[in-house]
């Protein structure tokens, strides 16, 4: 076997375990923390009684292992129970949601990934000139805000003030794709501004990394010409870096959509999940945080698969 | 030592130093109580209300100071957690090795798979928020990082002679962590320190703003803006204050940490 086949075979390994380590993390915590599925139903008042009950009732006296393969296998298949607040189908609504999140974290993902490689490379071509300083202050000065807050900045300023765009994203699904995206203009816009900030930092790192190896040096003094080096020498080992600097802040964005969706009152799997966890409805909050994290983990993991494979040295060993 | 600090970091303390001493004294420098009605709903600036009033005819200025004082204290408390909790265990994994080190690592690991939010929330859904509980969920969880720091830190010290010469002496674990690798990794981690203290301040405003963490009627930073955030549609910027205070501790945090880095990690004029 190829030994980079070799090295993907164990990263993905290594990736499953991990998917069911973390599932049977949060499925744990939920179970070692006080108070059950029947205890929220009921409310602190209840007597022991009807608490056992509907313990009984719910299956929940079984060993917490078959309720972790049960859960699981619910997962897996999209059958996930009900709502305890609602008694919906937990997995309907997230069916819905999640191509909700989808839509407004791909038109954040499909602005700010290439804005970010260009501003990375600007303020690599001009570094330490005056384009590179205002991008690192700009990048500061975002990493240093929470993202709902930059959020109502952009709300007073762009939808109070000067009406450009709504301030709620309601999004329906007659409505033009236009119109669609004038809604989420400003979510799409806070997302683009909490990951552009990351990536660009990362990515200006990685660019320099390779602009100073010793290889680009010895290409200059050939005589080659900045594009020549840059074409030849320097994109094909910066390649992998960058790949990762966006797959990591796609992770990243999992994380701004569940602030942003509930600023912007947009109804996705973010919202969702906040929603569940003022109400206490633990299947639900179950069920919405295992799949952030696996979307979270899977990404990470295709960022060191994409890395490995791009990695010049692994693919021709000596 | 401090006559040749540079002008940022001098601008960073003075910022940093003024929240923290306003922290302190909030009871005594806020000019109304905390829970005090003193105005109408949102009115604008005014001599007798410095950044106006809230959704409630509260007293904004009073607000934000006590606010700033909730937010600090858990952002400090879980910090100063974080800290020992993951340089203590990151430290005896890299003097134990083996199965130890493998197992903690790999743990950490798996915690880190998972963004602290979500992590924080599913714990949030099941026990209620106190600050107790926050700064615990808050400072445990952070301290993973502090963890691969430490270990990573404390792995290059602790095959250093002195420490070979120390465990030959006979000397236990305790010293060895305390009186040998702490000293030398000690501002490696000051300056992390700055950045993950941020980091507590960003979190606890957003689970607040969520409304998972600061419970009312106490105020946080976070809550202010969740309190008067339908005040935005009305061209009202009560909820911005608090972004203007994050931002500018974030930023003076920030060039302090920088320069203690910049410092310790210099050879010449380092220590000074």
């Amino acid at each position: 076997m190829h030994p980079i086949q070799k090295l993907v075979a164990e990263r993905l390994a290594l990736g499953v375990l991990l998917l069911f380590a973390a599932s049977a993390l949060i499925f744990g915590l939920t179970e070692i923390l006080p108070g059950d599925a029947a205890q929220a139903i009921l409310g602190q008042s209840a007597t022991p009684e009807s608490l056992a009950n509907l313990r009984e009732e719910m299956g929940l006296n079984r060993p917490a292992v078959t309720r972790y393969v049960e859960w699981l296998g619910g997962i897996v298949t999209g059958d996930m129970g009900v709502a305890l607040t609602n008694k919906l189908p937990i997995g309907e609504q997230i069916a819905r949601r999640m191509s909700s999140t989808l839509f407004l974290a791909f038109w954040a993902a499909i602005i700010s990934v290439p804005l970010a490689i260009l501003l990375g490379l600007i303020a690599v071509r001009f570094q330490n000139r005056w384009p590179d300083k205002l991008i690192s202050g700009i990048t500061l000065a975002s990493i240093s805000l929470p993202e709902f807050m930059i959020a109502y900045i952009l709300v007073f300023f762009f939808a109070v003030k000067l009406f450009w765009a709504p301030s709620f994203a309601s999004v329906s699904p007659g409505m033009p794709l236009l119109d669609q995206l004038h809604a989420i203009s400003l979510p799409v816009a806070v997302l683009t501004m909490v990951v552009l900030a990351h990536m660009m930092r990362m990515t200006r790192a990685a660019i320099l990394n390779v602009m100073q190896s010793a290889y680009i040096e010895t290409a200059e003094l050939k005589g080659l010409t900045t594009f020549k080096v840059i074409y030849r020498h320097a994109f094909p080992n910066a390649i992998a870096p960058i790949v990762n600097v966006v797959m990591i802040n796609l992770a990243y964005l999992v994380v701004g959509v569940v602030v942003v969706e509930v600023v912007f009152a947009y109804p996705g799997m973010g919202q969702y999940l906040v929603d569940a966890v003022v109400k206490r409805d633990v299947p639900v909050v179950l069920a919405c945080g295992v799949i952030f994290a696996a979307v979270y983990i899977i990404l990470n993991i295709v960022a060191d698969v994409v890395s490995i494979l791009a990695n010049p040295r692994l693919r021709h060993p000596k | 030592m401090l006559k040749n600090i540079p002008l940022s970091a001098a601008i960073g303390l003075l910022i940093t130093g003024t929240y923290f001493l306003a922290a302190l004294f909030a009871p005594l420098i806020a000019p109304y109580g905390m829970a005090e009605t003193v105005g109408d709903v949102w009115e604008p600036s005014s001599a007798a209300h410095w950044l106006g009033t809230d959704q409630i005819g509260r007293d904004l200025l009073t607000r934000m100071i006590f606010g700033g004082q909730t937010t600090i204290f858990i952002a400090t408390a879980a910090t100063i957690l974080s800290f020992t909790t993951g340089s203590v265990l990151g430290f005896l994994a890299a003097v134990s090795g083996g199965w130890v080190d493998q197992v903690m690592s790999r743990l950490v690991d798996l915690f880190m798979s998972i963004p602290s939010l979500i992590l924080a929330l599913v714990i949030l859904s099941s026990i209620e928020a106190t600050v107790l509980t926050l700064i615990v969920i808050m400072g445990l969880l952070d301290s993973t990082r502090v963890y691969r720091l430490a270990r990573a830190v404390a792995v290059d010290i602790s095959v250093m002679d002195y420490v070979e010469a120390a465990r030959l002496r006979g000397e236990k674990l305790g010293w060895i962590i305390f009186r040998e690798i702490l000293p030398n990794a000690l501002s490696p981690l000051v300056a992390e320190m700055g950045l993950r203290f941020i980091f507590m301040v960003l979190f606890i405003s957003t689970l607040s703003f969520l409304g998972i963490g600061v419970q009312p009627p106490l105020a946080d930073w976070g809550g202010i803006v969740k309190e008067n955030k339908e005040g935005i549609n009305f061209g009202i910027g009560a909820a911005l204050y608090p972004a203007v205070a994050i931002a500018t501790l974030a930023i003076s945090v920030n060039l302090i940490a920088d320069w203690i880095l910049n410092r310790t990690t210099s050879l010449k004029g380092g220590r000074g």
